[in-house]
């Protein structure tokens, strides 16, 4: 399972506060997702990949994950050009092509692939454990932050039963085809999944009451914003300004 | 499905948020402290599953499952869920944070209310009424979901986008039966092997 590859790094991206890291994540999505001036929008998209391309990431990497994330959008492309109303641009025999509807798909395209751009540059360059860590310090309820930790901390374990699992139904031949046999070996595994879990987590919870879980972590490292964190900040503060001044 | 980030406009994106801010309120107090490593780690085992691909036909679709997740947790399944689709989100670039509460919604919503009305038939005597009952669970929720996506698309970007917003709903036809096979497969292996767990 490919995750948290682009967390290993020393770029100065990579050295940001991830209780930052997420607030500029938060501002930056939310003011090119309202935003409507195409112009703006593609400033975005190009601070985005200035930030990719100086965290020095893998691009062939930001690429693949791109071409995921962009089926969703692919999929407007089908429809937006020809059924939005107004001006035709072209027409291919009985299909008009409108003005409005490619101006409004490519504006979606931008937006999405910079907030997703930025995401993954935010995010990505941070282990999940210290965004998690990071969340409890900027108020997020504490069982939201526990669900998080246990979840993200178990999904490894999981799958690696997962994986386990698989191995044993491939080695006595089992080959998914569309039939009933196959939707039911997969429900099994996923019962088998579940169960095991269910006790793990039983397990868990006395192994932790055992130990005085008191509802409560006690976090020992603490962030603390450097002298280049207050910088970032600053200049995360004057493009959010340039995007508001320039809507 | 997930909505990308740049399609919804802010009062569906405000909604979808503020609704499952109360989405998430009411699964959290219903979930103590000492059921939270059993949601948590329910949780990772659905966001496993849903690396799962399953084959339909010449294609393939990976398993989704909320209808379970909603019927085995309730309420609960409303943070399982959000827990889920914010690692998506994190790990994989899928969805974002503008987009979490709407996406979250359409996802947990409709697998807490089926999950939560058909609960109570899951222990009837009636086998076949049983397993019809864990069918629609299961595609239920995969159904709703859809016609949710739908919605929201037609709402942000017009009438235009009805054939579009239909093609959506008709995508999701050929999960849903899946969906539900699998749904009645699993809870009734549950019942088999550990019938405390429902």
């Amino acid at each position: 399972m490919e995750m948290e590859e682009l967390a290993v790094g020393k770029s100065w991206v990579h050295g940001i506060d991830p209780r930052l890291k997420i607030v500029i994540m938060l501002v930056f999505s939310i003011l090119v997702a309202l935003n409507n001036n195409i112009h703006v929008v593609t400033a975005s998209l190009l601070l985005s990949i200035l930030l990719i391309v100086t965290a020095r990431l893998d691009v062939r990497f930001m690429l693949r994950r791109l071409g995921m994330v962009n089926g969703f959008i692919l999929f407007l492309w089908f429809f937006m050009p020809f059924t939005a109303s107004g001006e035709n641009i072209y027409s291919l025999g009985p299909i008009d092509i409108k003005r409005e509807g490619v101006h409004q798909a490519l504006l979606i395209t931008i937006k999405s692939n910079a907030i997703v751009m930025m995401g993954i540059t935010m995010l990505g360059t941070s282990s999940v454990f210290s965004l998690i860590h990071a969340m409890s310090h900027l108020y997020v309820p504490d069982k939201i932050v526990h669900l998080f930790f246990f979840c993200f901390r178990y999904i490894h374990v999981i799958n690696d039963e997962y994986q386990r699992l698989k191995n044993a139904m491939r080695m006595r031949g089992f080959r998914p085809r569309t039939n009933m046999h196959t939707y039911k070996s997969y429900s099994y595994l996923v019962g088998m999944l579940l169960i095991r879990s269910f006790d793990r987590s039983r397990r868990i919870l006395q192994a932790m009451k055992c130990r005085g879980f008191r509802n409560k972590f006690y976090i020992l490292h603490h962030y603390e914003m450097k002298k280049f964190d207050y910088a970032v900040a600053f200049s995360s503060v004057a493009f959010a300004v340039f995007i508001l001044v320039l809507n | 499905m997930h909505i990308s980030e740049g399609v919804l406009s802010a009062p569906e994106l405000g909604v979808g948020a503020l609704l499952t801010v109360v989405g998430l309120g009411i699964g959290l107090r219903r979930m103590d402290y000492e059921r939270l490593p059993e949601v948590a780690i329910l949780s990772s085992v659905f966001f496993v599953a849903s690396l799962i691909h399953v084959p339909i036909g010449p294609s393939a679709a990976h398993l989704v499952l909320t209808g379970l997740c909603g019927t085995l947790l309730g309420w609960m399944a409303f943070p399982a869920i959000f827990v889920g689709l914010s690692l998506q989100a994190i790990l994989f670039g899928f969805g974002g944070v503008t987009t979490l509460g709407i996406n979250t919604f359409n996802m947990a919503f409709p697998a807490v209310i089926l999950g939560m009305l058909l609960r109570h038939f899951l222990n009837s005597s009636n086998y076949k009424f049983r397993i019809a009952v864990e069918f629609v669970a299961g595609s239920g929720s995969i159904l709703i979901s859809g016609l949710l996506v739908a919605l929201c698309l037609v709402i942000a970007l017009g009438q235009s986008m009805r054939a579009a917003a239909q093609v959506v709903v008709l995508a999701h036809v050929p999960v849903m039966i899946i969906e539900g096979l699998i749904t009645v497969f699993v809870i009734e292996f549950i019942r088999k092997v550990r019938p405390e767990m429902l």
